[in-house]
């Protein structure tokens, strides 16, 4: 496995740092969908995740990582163990049979056997899903992601095999708007969309370039450097998953909520719903108990701006209206 | 460009530039435009006199993703009776240059397959039952055989090579004889870079305009091959100024800004307008690079060398259009789609499995068959039989790969926006386009818009999926001049010319009134310009594409009736035509009602 580039290290991009670290301290904002220009780190920072997570207990043997804290009581206690939160790369090309899983070839040919060999689905449960270049990923495979993201559950009926298994993953795609836009029913299963932009002043290229080259040259040495950098983030992730459950959301932030909501006019209550989970888990990053304003300014746009009603021809831009939105709810 | 006055400082580039990329294939990566013939021939024989012992592999257009990526080792597997992978031409090319033929007309899908895995260094795939993961360091060589402007690599390819050269105009006469080839071996990975050369480039990229943050990395190779190329450990000015000239001139969007105070502009470079125009979507364009740098007058010096390095190697028709200010990013970016654009759906990518015994054209998917073959072995083995089991597959067990061949729409609008059709009828126009482009959203249609005034047709935006990009260039677009009909209908006729050989359908929306008084050469007078206009809509009809002719004169008029007759279009006019109907209207023309 060659070593992946540091979190920590990117340069820049806090919009598109903060929305993965809130889809770390809280599966349940949904996934983040990373969109912008070319060579702006997308994908790095997707890598860089895993190094990221704080290790989860899982059921030994078990191909889908089960929580041995969620299994049914009575029966015998499962061993459980450490692993590291799986991060699965979804790549381009990828066929049906190895994302849904499918009849393990050899064990039925060689034994006779009529076994289910668990497809990326089944590996990213409780983890998360990469799928990097996500608007050229074909649309049957897309068909299936929004399915299974939308149940959490992935049933496969094929070759005599039927089988359910859980598969509650964070989607996390990355993309240029140039290959083409995404359907909106993936769009959906995002809970918040990050744009990133190349930066434009001096300081901040100069510093990219030198980091990525002290990268390539000595990446052993570049990833020590920082893996105490890299130590804080991941402390920061687990302070803010234990805070999370006492983050209470004042009334008064619910209403604003969901006055923003209703002033873009966003589609049913899922944006409601992702703004206030991503605005919790953005209080507990900050270590707070309380959501308020602050938080609902800071996470508006990417929980929102993918939400709005589709106007495929407005070019004043999504993140334009949501800010406009925001600066006028908050200045009142 | 032909007039380009010095083919052989281009030769030398040329020459230059294959030497860099030997040096350090997997860092630099090369586009070369030129077509296939002697001249390209002499430089890639070069290039691999440069490259030795190195393989070199050649990726083929079409290729599928089980080649490229990996899959299924079929004879190994059938013999084996389990699966057996191999490595795909990735995979293969680790530690070796890959050279992309017709790079032009790769597919949006196979260059983001390839980019992959440049940017990671390795190659992953989950196919056909088995996973791979191969490390693929590999130089990337891009053939790119466009004709035109609209005719280039796709953005994010070229994002990925370091150094763009173009041999189309060269002569083999003027090529230098007797290059050294034997590379010295000094490495460029030994090379040192002085923190102000690194600093100086960076500040380059940005004063230049260049907008991937990309650049500055393969700019600070290329200075490091450079150097090493000169058996130099420590990289010195003018490696960094060949950097600017061969990396970033290619890339440039903006001429430099000359620092305040600072009055010497590059040499015979008038200073470009007060304000060059930003892209509408970013920010305004940056300030120059400070003066109050501490290491100011050394690094502001380095710098414009740098910068006279890259402004002296622009091309001459870049450079005029920088000065005008009109070189935005947004249409090189256009264009670049546009090309070998959305081809990758009409090429069919596999969608699925289906069973059914493979007929002619489909392909036997050979895992899912032993799949279904699987659960039944035992019930077919004969009993008592001895030696090695052999697969029992029967006709039913088959599964053949679907592939889409889903032919896409391209709606190609054609907006008046003359005198004659006034301005409130364009702007009325430009409303009826919206609502067609709404549509055109849902059923994910391409659209291209031509606008055609004053002296001749311009092609706003070639055939794409953007949008919003549409509008904007809808928006933008002034009125006023006469009516070049001819011109307009055979641009219409190249843009559906180009979209039936790419296998799309093309839908020709053109609003107009119908008055022609521009003749095809670009001369005013009434009578030639509709005897030119009349011409050119036969040519037009032949093409035998689904057309619409919008009337947007005030009153219905049968000027615009009788050229729909000529181009054998569906004519309605404006004033009827509300949302409904236009929709209903074009779809009809479409004829792809999914």
């Amino acid at each position: 496995m060659a070593l992946v580039f540091p979190f920590s290290a990117i340069v820049g991009q806090d919009e598109m740092k903060l929305a993965i670290l809130i889809a770390a301290t809280d599966a349940r904002v949904g996934g983040v969908l990373v969109f912008g220009d070319r060579g702006t780190g997308k994908s790095t920072a997707v890598r860089a995740l895993a190094a990221l997570l704080p290790p989860m207990k899982a059921v030994v043997g078990c191909p889908y990582q089960r929580d041995p804290a969620l299994e049914p009581a009575g029966g015998p206690k499962p061993k459980s163990h450490w692993v590291p939160v799986p991060v699965v790369d979804l790549p381009l090309g990828a066929t049906e049979d190895r994302v849904v899983g499918a009849l393990d070839l050899e064990r039925a040919l060689s034994q006779g056997v009529k076994a289910f060999e668990p497809g990326l689905l089944a590996r990213a449960n409780r983890g998360f899903l990469y799928i990097d270049e996500v608007n050229l990923l074909e649309d049957h495979l897309v068909d299936l992601l929004i399915d299974v993201a939308a149940s959490g559950e992935n049933v496969v009926e094929r070759e005599g095999l039927s089988v359910r298994h859980p598969a509650r993953f964070v989607l996390v795609g990355s993309g240029n708007p140039e290959e083409g836009e995404l359907r909106p029913q993936l769009l959906d299963r995002f809970g918040l969309s990050v744009e990133v932009r190349t930066p434009q002043d001096v300081a901040t290229r100069i510093e990219v370039v030198k980091r990525r080259d002290a990268f390539e040259r000595d990446p052993a040495g570049f990833v020590a450097d920082w893996a105490g950098e890299d130590a804080r983030v991941r402390k920061r992730i687990v302070a803010a998953r234990k805070l999370l459950p006492s983050v209470k959301v004042p009334d008064s932030a619910l209403e604003s909520a969901a006055k923003l909501c209703m002033k873009l006019g966003t589609d049913g209550l899922r944006g409601e719903l992702t703004l206030m989970r991503a605005a919790r888990a953005l209080a507990a990053l900050d270590g707070d108990r309380l959501v308020g304003d602050a938080q609902l300014r800071r996470i508006a746009a990417p929980a929102l701006r993918h939400r709005l009603r589709r106007n495929p021809l407005d070019d004043t831009g999504s993140t334009a209206r949501v800010d406009k939105a925001v600066a006028e709810l908050f200045a009142a | 460009m032909n007039d380009d006055p010095a083919p052989a400082a281009r030769w030398a580039d040329a020459v230059l530039a294959a030497l860099l990329f030997a040096m350090d294939p997997a860092r630099t990566g090369i586009a070369l435009r030129a077509g296939a013939g002697p001249v390209r021939d002499r430089w890639l024989a070069l290039l691999r006199r440069a490259l030795g012992e190195t393989p070199v592999k050649r990726l083929p257009l079409h290729i599928r993703d089980e080649r490229l990526l990996g899959g299924l080792d079929l004879s190994a597997t059938l013999q084996a009776g389990r699966p057996v992978a191999q490595r795909g031409l990735l995979a293969e090319s680790d530690g070796g240059v890959l050279l992309l033929a017709m790079a032009e007309r790769l597919d949006a899908g196979t260059v983001a397959r390839i980019t992959m895995a440049v940017d990671r260094g390795e190659v992953l795939a989950e196919r056909d039952g088995v996973a791979l993961a191969h490390p693929a360091r590999f130089g990337l060589v891009a053939l790119d055989e466009g004709e035109g402007p609209d005719e280039k690599l796709r953005p994010a390819l070229a994002d990925r090579l370091a150094l763009q050269i173009d041999l189309t105009g060269l002569a083999l006469a003027d090529a230098p004889d007797d290059v050294d080839a034997a590379l010295p071996s000094t490495r460029p990975g030994q090379v040192d870079m002085p923190e102000a050369l690194l600093d100086a480039l960076c500040g380059a990229t940005v004063a230049l305009g260049v907008a991937s943050p990309r650049a500055a990395y393969q700019a600070l190779c290329v200075a490091r091959a450079h150097a090493a190329l000169y058996g130099r450990t420590t990289a010195e000015p003018e490696d960094a100024a060949a950097a600017a000239r061969l990396v970033l001139a290619p890339r440039a969007t903006q001429l430099p800004q000359p620092a305040d105070g600072e009055p010497e502009a590059p040499p015979e470079e008038p200073p470009p307008p007060p304000s060059p125009p930003p892209p509408s979507d970013e920010e305004p364009s940056p300030p120059p690079p400070d003066n109050d740098d501490p290491v100011e007058p050394d690094l502001g010096a380095l710098q414009d060398l740098m910068l006279q390095a890259a402004v002296a190697a622009l091309p001459p028709g870049l450079l005029a259009q920088l000065k005008a200010g009109g070189a935005n990013r947004q249409t090189s970016r256009a264009a670049g789609v546009a090309g070998a654009a959305q081809k990758s759906a009409a090429r069919g990518r596999p969608i699925g499995v289906r069973r059914a015994l493979p007929r002619q054209g489909e392909r036997l998917n050979v895992i899912e068959t032993l799949r279904a073959a699987a659960p039944w072995q035992k019930l077919r083995q004969p009993s008592g039989a001895e030696g090695p089991r052999r697969i029992q597959v029967r006709p039913d067990d088959f599964h053949v790969t679907r592939l889409r061949h889903k032919r896409e729409t391209t709606t190609v609008f054609a907006v008046d926006a003359s005198g004659s059709a006034a301005l409130q009828r364009l702007a009325e126009a430009k409303g009826a386009i919206e609502l067609l482009l709404a549509d055109c959203y849902v059923r994910r249609d391409k659209v291209a818009v031509i606008a055609f005034r004053g002296r001749g047709a311009q092609v706003l935006l070639p055939p794409t999926r953007s949008l919003v990009r549409a509008k904007r260039a809808l928006a933008g677009l002034p009125g006023g001049g006469g009516t070049p009909l001819a011109a307009a209908l055979d641009a219409c006729a190249a843009l559906i010319d180009a979209a039936q050989r790419r296998g799309d359908t093309p839908v020709l929306v053109m609003l107009t009134d119908g008055r022609a008084n521009v003749a095809l050469d670009g001369t005013g007078g009434r009578e030639r310009a509709e005897a030119d206009a009349y011409a050119a809509a036969a040519r037009l009809a032949a093409l035998g594409a689904a057309l619409l002719l919008i009337d947007t004169s005030a009153q219905p008029q049968p000027g615009a009736a009788r050229l729909a007759a000529a181009m054998r279009a569906t004519y309605l006019p404006l004033p009827q035509a509300g949302a409904a109907a236009l929709g209903r209207v074009v779809r009809a023309a479409a004829g792809a009602d999914p």
